[in-house]
């Protein structure tokens, strides 16, 4: 699963819907994984506005990846004069969209339910007392 | 053709044979693919978007969704959900670009508000009218399902999705709770009338008329059941006009009863009495 994906995923409990701390979502015993996909600059330049960078630097930090810079890369950091690809926007490819969780577990900051993740794909089927 | 909502729930039903037949036969291929295509079509997206995949089984419809060439505003990323762990097996030995969750739509959409630029849901939601349990009702999933669908999409996002209706009950239980969820929705129809007819619930989060979805495209017609708004004044069938007293007559004379034959005297005003 995307480091994408998991910016905007939350605890899917009926009762942490109002709690703010049910995203993000934290990894634990997390595998990554790094799938190659072809850079997208203009879905990167419109997911960005959507981000939590809050939320992504938490995140990135959690895995103990590189550390993100203090606030949203501004539209001229992302592209170069001449319309060429910046570093900024390479490593923000790198990170949201080729880096990925393999396995491991994703773990709710208000309830504590633990949602399993197996070969990249979460599984979020709840009981049905639960929802 | 039976049904399979019908035979057993969806993550029974699509078992390891049966969402490998799905998956590679080619007509059900074909019929995906113009489906998807259709949709993409009516969500008429510009730029490359995030899309969520309701119901994404093998990641059919999600392959044509990053295949969209760049000219055509693609390629687009997306997020997929689907109940059934065979066909998510399936989508991952075909190497499926998008993420997948294994989730019952039913319960939910877990993502945040204002995440996705559209939503696409190929023969998936009338799988929603189906209760499985005891403690679950069909409205309340289908409740559960367009509320989370609304707060998931962002402002003027819009969401296509085709659906297999039962019956005319059952579609008009679908469109109801997308509109009790606050969407504007339109139901368009492919081949209507024909053993091959096809629905597409059209939905808009804000953001103008959902009828502007088909706007420039051939061939359709626009029926539109909302109330319309009720003429003041004069053009209102006033008690005592000739309209009102034609439309009496028509409405007695369907009933059975004995009325008079229209004439250019009908409802015609006296002349002043001196």
């Amino acid at each position: 699963m995307k480091l994408l994906t998991l910016n905007f995923l939350t605890c899917a409990i009926k009762t942490c819907k109002s709690n703010p701390a049910s995203f993000p979502l934290h990894p634990k015993d997390a595998e990554l994984e790094q799938i190659e996909i072809d850079m997208n600059p203009i879905f990167i330049r419109n997911i960005l506005p959507r981000l939590d960078w809050v939320a992504l630097k938490t995140l990135s930090s959690e895995l103990g990846l590189a550390s993100l810079p203090e606030d949203v890369p501004t539209e001229e950091e992302l592209m170069g004069e001449d319309g060429e690809a910046t570093q900024t926007l390479k490593d923000l490819h790198v990170l949201l969209m080729e880096t990925g969780i393999a396995s491991g577990r994703l773990c709710c900051g208000a309830c504590g339910h633990e949602y399993a993740v197996k070969e990249g794909i979460a599984n979020f089927l709840l009981p049905s007392h639960l929802v | 053709m039976s049904r399979p909502e019908d035979i057993l729930p969806p993550d029974l039903f699509y078992n390891d044979v049966e969402s490998r037949k799905y998956t590679t036969s080619s007509r059900i291929k074909g019929i995906q693919a113009d489906m998807t295509n259709r949709a993409l079509e009516l969500l008429d997206l510009e730029e490359p978007s995030f899309i969520l995949d309701i119901g994404c089984g093998s990641g059919l419809s999600g392959e044509i969704l990053t295949d969209v060439p760049e000219d055509e505003g693609g390629p687009h990323t997306w997020v997929g959900m689907d109940i059934s762990s065979s066909m998510l097996a399936q989508a991952l030995e075909r190497d499926v670009e998008g993420d997948m969750l294994l989730a019952d739509i039913g319960q939910g959409i877990p993502f945040r508000a204002g995440t996705f630029d559209a939503a696409i849901s190929i023969s998936a939601i009338q799988w929603l009218c189906n209760a499985e349990t005891a403690d679950v009702s069909p409205e309340g999933r289908l409740k559960r399902f367009f509320d989370g669908l609304y707060a998931s999409l962002k402002r003027g996002g819009k969401a296509v999705c085709q659906f297999y209706p039962k019956n005319p009950q059952q579609r008009s239980m679908i469109s109801n709770a997308a509109i009790k969820a606050g969407f504007g929705a339109g139901i368009l129809e492919d081949d209507p009338e024909t053993k091959n007819v096809k629905y597409y619930l059209v939905l808009s989060v804000g953001g103008g008329d959902v009828t502007g979805a088909v706007n420039g495209m051939e061939g359709v017609d626009v029926y539109d059941a909302r109330r319309k708004e009720r003429k003041r004044g004069k053009e209102v069938n006033k008690k005592g006009s000739k309209n009102w007293i034609l439309k009496k007559k028509a409405q007695m004379e369907a009933k059975g009863k004995v009325v008079k034959q229209n004439s250019k005297y009908t409802g015609r005003r006296r002349r002043t009495a001196f």
